[in-house]
């Protein structure tokens, strides 16, 4: 099987103001939000990133997508370093994350545009790739919209699209599904289903087991920045659900007590 | 993605121009506003320093005899004789702005003034005066009482006159007069509306898209930061540039208006298409200092709200700096001070103006604006590499 991702060793520390030692209810001044992480990822293969609300899922992402850099360790996407080749990776891959924003005061048409034109896309290569997506997801009848009119629902697919215009082989979601009507959240399901079936790489975080269980080959379980468990699907699950296999692995790392 | 730079730009002006009320509000209003305000400066001016043209001024006089009244014939008057007791019950007229005035002539004045011996040290005849200063028909009446008095006076005790010929005694030409009052008020006029525009946009721009989480989506494309930078900062040149040309000419066009009680023909006419490229080529350079220091300071704030305010500082420097062109004291007089950004904007547009400028001290303060702003440029590309600063919480 192809290599497409190699995280090492990833590392993040943060320095926590005032404000936050408040909100995380802690004195301590640093948080390591991300603690020597290790994982590969295949090609043609769906990655899931599992664990609760602060484990450093997100900011595992982050690292990958070159939003932030690590303090040690580096991670290798097709080839590219995040820390070396900062540039090429973000070329590489399509990133998409609740904390990323389309301007409200464009339209889809345009933004698709616009980040074709960011990433290099020859023209007559976007407007055939611009038609199938926006027709997948029945952007086309809300195309010239400003997305500040838009639902939810229709931003979110606009937000894929965009992050799609290049054509990336991987692609890194963080919670694709997350606040969507079932609907919407059954129409992105499909649609990376599809991204699977044409070879990409998926990397997805996600709180959603039946997500994981739908879509993923492999599944990392990340509790307090580590990686407690990365194996297949099935290996993880040890024949329980995933939800039970989740907080059987869960009790087991941070105690009874914890829970 | 050598033309990343040319494509954010395109996004950032097809921001701005989609939002016609953006548009309106930065670019139109702005010298739309400043020629309808200075225009109507111009003309409360120009009717408060003098009566209407064909005002008579209503009056009461006690002791205006004919010669008295000879006196005051340059001044349309209507006057109406009065005793001394009616006095009290005049001044309450005037008062209530009713009548203009109540001149009090001693008795036999004229033969007063003319026996008059100033040796004698004894006082000298008075006449008194009543007028409202609230009321401009009066104050303009009366003016033109004591002018005609004045003359009377100084008719009677000419011993000398200063300039009494025709000639042009002042040797200033009308240019230069016209270009010292331009010099003066543009400069201080010209930053300010440069940094009017500058903080209209920049902001938004910057801090806002940060705000509203869409630099991120940018900062995860293979965008080089020096690009979005750059992007940046030559659409924001562009759109404050264009809302500097609207205030500009609202100042240009309101200025005779302006002007026109005190200067004669105080219009740009008097300068030559070198001295308006040279202006042109300050203002884009100044542009871009200002836009950097702005987008620095925006790329610092979290918020649109928190840029402005941090910005707040700046307005007092930029005012003080433009200010500095209305006294010679404080005045650029050496090379390097040349170098010093916008002091040697406020300084070379003065000397621009006053048709009074060296051309190396020109090139010096444009090459200077060009370096601080290479360098700003500089500074923004690591704040958007920054992840301390871009996704500061």
């Amino acid at each position: 099987m192809e290599e497409l991702l190699n995280v090492n060793g990833l590392s993040k520390t943060f320095i926590l103001s005032s404000k936050q030692q408040q909100k995380e209810k802690t004195k301590d001044k640093k948080k390591v939000a991300v603690d020597k992480l290790s994982f590969k990822a295949y090609k043609g293969e769906v990655f899931g990133l599992l664990g609760p609300n602060g484990a450093g899922k997100t900011t595992t992402l982050r690292m990958l997508a070159t939003l932030i850099k690590p303090d040690s360790g580096d991670a290798i996407l097709d080839g590219h370093s995040v820390v070396k080749e900062p540039e090429k990776v973000r070329g590489a891959i399509g990133f998409l994350t609740t904390e990323l924003k389309l301007e409200e005061f464009f339209t889809p048409n345009y933004l698709y545009d616009f980040f074709s034109e960011l990433h290099g896309v020859k023209p007559e290569v976007r407007d055939a790739r611009k038609k199938k997506i926006f027709e997948r997801f029945g952007i086309d009848r809300f195309s010239e919209v400003k997305v500040a009119n838009l639902s939810t629902g229709m931003k979110q697919k606009t937000s894929i699209a965009v992050s799609l215009a290049h054509d990336p082989d991987i692609i890194i979601f963080d919670e694709p599904t997350n606040g969507l009507d079932v609907l919407t959240a059954k129409t992105v399901t499909d649609f990376l289903l599809e991204l699977k079936e044409e070879g990409k790489t998926i990397i997805i975080s996600t709180h959603i087991f039946n997500l994981i269980e739908k879509i993923c080959d492999r599944v990392g379980i990340i509790i307090n920045g580590r990686m407690v468990v990365c194996d297949s699907l099935e290996a993880v699950k040890n024949g329980k659900t995933l939800e039970d296999a989740f907080f059987d692995i869960y009790k087991e790392t941070v105690g009874e007590d914890e829970v | 993605m050598k033309n990343n730079i040319w494509t954010i730009m395109k996004k950032e002006l097809a921001r701005f121009f989609g939002d016609k009320r953006l548009v309106f509000t930065t670019i139109l209003l702005p010298g739309l506003m400043i020629y309808i305000i200075y225009s109507l400066m111009g003309d409360g001016m120009a009717n408060l320093y003098g009566p209407k043209a064909d005002y008579v001024g209503k009056g009461y006089a006690i002791n205006c005899t004919e010669p008295e009244k000879a006196l005051l014939a340059g001044v349309p008057l209507e006057i109406e004789d009065i005793d001394i007791a009616q006095k009290d019950e005049v001044i309450e007229e005037i008062k209530s702005k009713d009548k203009d005035f109540l001149i009090i002539f001693p008795d036999g004045f004229i033969r007063a003034v003319e026996e008059y011996d100033i040796t004698t040290g004894e006082e000298a005849p008075g006449v008194e005066l009543y007028y409202n200063s609230t009321n401009t028909d009066s104050s303009a009446v009366v003016q033109g009482i004591m002018d005609s008095l004045n003359n009377y006076e100084d008719s009677i005790a000419n011993k000398f006159d200063i300039n009494k010929g025709k000639e042009a005694y002042d040797c200033a030409s009308k240019e230069d007069m016209a270009g010292m009052t331009l010099a003066m008020i543009l400069p201080f006029l010209l930053l300010t509306f440069l940094y009017s525009g500058c903080i209209a946009v920049t902001p938004e721009s910057i801090a806002g898209e940060k705000e509203r989480g869409t630099i991120a989506t940018l900062l995860v494309t293979p965008l080089k930061r020096s690009h979005l930078a750059l992007g940046k900062i030559f659409s924001l040149c562009i759109i404050t540039f264009l809302a500097a040309v609207s205030s500009f000419l609202g100042t240009v066009l309101s200025m005779p208006k302006l002007m026109g009680a005190g200067t004669d023909g105080v219009s740009m006419d008097i300068y030559k298409p070198l001295d308006f490229v040279l202006v042109f080529v300050i203002i884009v350079t100044t542009v871009l200092v200002m836009v950097g220091v702005l987008s620095i300071i925006s790329a610092f704030s979290k918020s649109v709200k928190e840029a402005g305010t941090a910005s707040g500082p700046l307005v007092v420097v930029i005012m003080l700096v433009g200010m500095s062109s209305m006294f010679d004291s404080v005045s650029a007089k050496l090379p390097w001070h040349y170098m010093i950004p916008l002091y040697n904007s406020a300084n070379c547009f003065k000397q621009i103006f006053s048709f009074d400028y060296s051309m190396t001290n020109v090139l010096i303060c444009i090459v200077s604006n060009i370096v601080v702003s290479g360098i700003l440029t500089l500074v923004l590309t690591k704040l958007f590499d920054s992840e301390k600063v871009m996704f500061a919480k």
